[in-house]
């Protein structure tokens, strides 16, 4: 598999400058996670994106972070954004309600190999707020399924509470075309499901590695692990692709803030090959 | 269940894999064939660890119990996994409850009977450490793992 293409669809002319988004709607997913669905005031921008590219999020009078975009990207202009309260400007942006605006640049990027890897498996590996940025190849390869040979979704998050888009992942289970397993850290007397971290699925999950390209998205560290085991089961280094994180600013390649080495991650990233980052992650100083 | 056909169950288990059908001889007189049914206790914490199983299908939750709380659920086992090994190691005690999840078929190990095995033949002694060895260290590198919290650090 060809490393990441760079593909970028930028939506504004200066891509500096945002466009301003009106929210459409607001979902609480988990205690700290919440969903906005925003639209462009101006009906007549159009807005597309590829799985796995980001937006600049502005929020008015505080500031602006990098999002992954988490929808559907068959809808144009009806742009998703899964975010968790951590800091100053997400948790300005969770106070947002509906009508509220926002300032948007992007989407910025590279994108999820979705097209490039039609006939084979493909294993979708996601931690915590990890599953929002593959959402948007989660549907793009189930409205493309024959495409495909197995689809499996594995998916490993804190506890039961934890879980994000969970009637969703039911709708996606009861499919006979797309394995979804779910793993808890930890879980209460009348969980179901199983228990024990998301790399644990990995052995026992039923694809070809030889012919798989596996999705990974997660904190780092879970993605380094998941790489490895991945890797032990057979699957080839240049057919695993990870979603990088890094602090940004400019979001277009300009300010070297986001620097990941000899990389950048606004514009060479998010999504790399493990190829082409596997000797920056296991790095302490990178 | 004819031994014959418990012997062939032994050597399609993964955790058998490729061990020498005259070992597998030797030790199918301490299985048996078991089944569990949802909610049931296959073991108790504090309880004489007598026996180990082989997961055939099904799953199993492995539980700690505190007082006055709900029991957590630390781990699952399926299909293909090994469950307990207390039964190795002195002073032979489960350090907590299995509870079997989904309905459960099992080749459960008398291991007296296989410690026994082992000391009378330290190669396969060897083998079958070896074996659990393997399962011990994907145990621990997964607690590790878990304990780091991946999901929640950046
Ligand atoms: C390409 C890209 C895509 C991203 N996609 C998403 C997404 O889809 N959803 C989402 O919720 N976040 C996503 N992030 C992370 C998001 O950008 C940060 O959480 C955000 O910048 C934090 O800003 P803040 O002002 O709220 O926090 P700050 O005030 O800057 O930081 C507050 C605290 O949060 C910690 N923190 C900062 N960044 C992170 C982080 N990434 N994860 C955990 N803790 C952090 C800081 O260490 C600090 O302790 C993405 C980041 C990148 C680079
Ligand atoms: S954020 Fe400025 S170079 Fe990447």
């Amino acid at each position: 598999m060809e490393p990441v293409e760079k593909e970028v669809l930028t939506a504004v002319q200066n891509p500096m400058l945002p466009l301003i988004f009106q929210v459409r709607s607001r979902k609480q997913e988990t205690n700290d996670t919440f969903t906005l669905e925003i639209e462009p005031l101006d009906s007549k921008s159009e807005f597309k994106f590829l799985p796995g590219q980001f937006n600049m999020v502005y929020v008015f009078g505080v500031g602006e972070v990098p999002i992954s975009i988490s929808g559907d990207p068959s809808k144009k202009n009806r742009i998703m954004h899964t975010t968790r309260m951590v800091g100053i400007v997400t948790k300005a942006m969770g106070k947002l309600k509906k009508g509220d605006l926002l300032g948007i640049r992007g989407p910025f990027g590279s994108s999820w190999p979705v097209d490039k890897c039609s006939g084979c498996d493909i294993v979708i590996v996601a931690g915590g707020i990890g599953l929002a940025p593959l959402r948007p190849a989660i549907y793009y390869i189930l409205s493309n399924r024959e495409r495909y040979n197995r689809v499996i979704l594995l998916y490993g998050a804190r506890t039961p509470d934890d879980i994000l888009y969970k009637n969703e992942i039911e709708k996606w289970r009861s499919r006979f075309d797309f394995e979804v397993y779910v793993t808890v850290d930890r879980g209460i007397s009348g969980w179901k499901g199983n228990v024990g971290v998301v790399t644990t699925l990995i052995p026992r999950a039923p694809f070809e590695p030889e012919n798989t390209v596996a999705l990974v998205c997660g904190p780092e560290i879970m993605m380094r692990f998941t790489a490895l085991e991945l890797i032990k089961r057979g699957v080839k280094e240049n057919n695993i692709f990870l979603s990088m994180e890094r602090n940004m600013k400019c979001g277009i390649g300009l300010c070297g803030h986001c620097q990941f080495g000899p990389v950048f991650i606004c514009k060479d990233g998010p999504v790399f090959s493990y190829n082409q980052v596997k000797d920056l992650i296991f790095k302490r100083e990178i | 269940m004819a031994v014959e056909t418990l012997e062939r169950l032994l050597a399609e288990h993964p955790f058998f894999k490729d061990l020498k059908k005259d070992y597998l001889s030797f030790i199918v007189g301490c299985a048996r064939n078991a089944f569990y049914k949802p909610g049931e206790f296959i073991f108790r914490e504090g309880e004489e660890a007598q026996e180990f199983y082989l997961i055939r299908d099904g799953k199993v939750a492995l539980e700690i119990s505190f007082p006055g709380k709900k029991p957590v659920i630390i781990q699952t086992l399926e299909s293909g996994e090994v469950l307990g090994w207390s039964w190795i190691t002195p002073p032979y005690y489960w350090h907590f409850d299995a509870r079997v999840v989904e309905p459960t078929r099992a080749i459960a190990f008398d291991g007296k009977c296989l410690r026994n095995k082992c000391e009378e033949d330290h190669s396969l002694g060897y083998e079958i450490l070896k074996r659990f060895i393997t399962v011990v260290e994907q145990r621990l590198q997964a607690t590790r793992i878990q304990l780091l919290d991946l999901y929640g650090a950046s």
